[in-house]
């Protein structure tokens, strides 16, 4: 008799195999959210997760919690009316770095500047996936996607300092080829009151792979990632010129600020 | 006792697992599994470990390592 994962009994097991290519880093991110879940006895009856539209904003759609899926980029405007309406509801965000850095951008930067009380799992693959492998903001600089042939010439966005600009105050970066970091990650992120942000670089073998590497191979993609991984402790002793390119993996930000209730005549008027 | 389990119907043969056990425990099959994937075995489980890198890093939910 096979045994199976104990973690599958958070999912809608009928609906595997999912719909992630294979070696995707959204599955293992998947794999990874169910594990925190799991070590830290979290009831996902209880929570809501959203995602919006791309490849990461489907992991919702697998997860036995209460789910929105639908509008590209507008994860945190829903996840603002839920919060002010029921504060005591975790909310979960699985956000592509298309979904929440571009057409969500002003969505994040004032979600975090409010310091709205919500995890936002950020699935970095450096591409708009869903759609064919376009040109995103957090492609690097110079790397070919489907319509950057010749090479990406603007510069790229570092996704967690505009987030600690902003006013996140939890924030920190990983790699999918990191396991128990990522898990440690999630756990923090959802434990922690405020906007919380955790960013993890990972690899779309179809699109980004194929483009920027000449290879579908989910493998090379990752020793790619790894290789140009920095702790931040490594970063620290390097120039920003010397910074430039890398992933650089680590807790940037951790402190404790009021949150976010709106406004009390908004309160009075849902009694 | 066999302690790794595959779900090789849900394996879509991505090989992460193959390349990161560190005692060289899982292979590819030679067969593929009614979906056309070519899928992760169990070739040596007499020299697991019991890290759980592959049931951790597998995007398909497809593996578990059961402590003895
Ligand atoms: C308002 C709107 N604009 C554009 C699209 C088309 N669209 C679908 S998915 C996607 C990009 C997704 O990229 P990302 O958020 O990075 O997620 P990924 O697929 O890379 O995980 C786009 C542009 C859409 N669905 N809705
Ligand atoms: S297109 Fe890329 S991100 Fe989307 S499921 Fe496939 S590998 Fe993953
Ligand atoms: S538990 Fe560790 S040693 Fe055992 S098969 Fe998996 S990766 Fe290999």
């Amino acid at each position: 008799m096979i045994k199976q994962n104990p973690q599958r009994k958070h999912i809608r097991d009928d609906k595997l195999p999912h719909f992630f290519c294979p070696g995707c880093g959204c599955g293992q991110v998947l794999n990874y959210f169910l594990r925190a879940v799991d070590e830290e006895n979290i009831n996902l009856d209880e929570m809501v997760t959203i995602g919006g539209v791309g490849c990461t904003a489907r992991i919702p759609v697998y997860l036995k919690t209460d789910t929105l899926h639908g509008v590209h980029g507008r994860t945190l405007a829903w996840a603002t009316g839920i919060k002010l309406h029921k504060p005591e509801i975790p909310i979960v965000i699985f956000a592509g770095d298309g979904d929440l850095a571009s057409i969500g951008g002003n969505h994040f930067i004032h979600a975090a500047r409010r310091n709205l009380d919500v995890t936002v799992i950020l699935v970095n693959n450096l591409n708009f996936a869903m759609t064919g492998g376009q040109v995103a903001p957090s492609t690097p600089s110079e790397l070919k996607t489907m319509t950057a042939p010749y090479g990406n010439k603007e510069p790229d966005f570092d996704i967690c300092k505009l987030a600690i600009a902003a006013g996140a105050t939890y924030v920190s970066r990983w790699t999918t080829d990191r396991p128990n970091q990522v898990i440690k990650g999630i756990k923090d992120a959802m434990k922690h009151k405020g906007f919380s942000l955790i960013e993890i670089i990972s690899q779309c073998p179809t699109h980004f792979g194929r483009y920027a590497l000449d290879s579908g191979n989910p493998q090379v993609l990752l020793d790619w990632i790894k290789d140009l991984t920095l702790t931040k402790t490594q970063a620290d002793k390097l120039t920003a010129q010397e910074q430039k390119g890398k992933f650089i993996i680590g807790e940037f930000i951790k402190e404790d600020k009021p949150v976010y209730t709106g406004s009390s005549v908004y309160k009075e008027a849902c009694q | 006792m066999m302690a790794v389990y595959i779900d090789q119907e849900i394996c879509k043969g991505c090989e992460i697992c193959v390349h990161y056990c560190p005692k060289n425990v899982l292979e590819m099959a030679a067969d593929v599994n009614k979906r056309g994937f070519n899928y992760s075995s169990v070739v040596r489980p007499e020299d697991c470990i019991q890290c759980k890198l592959c049931e951790k890093m597998c995007p398909d939910l497809a593996i578990y390592v059961e402590k003895e």
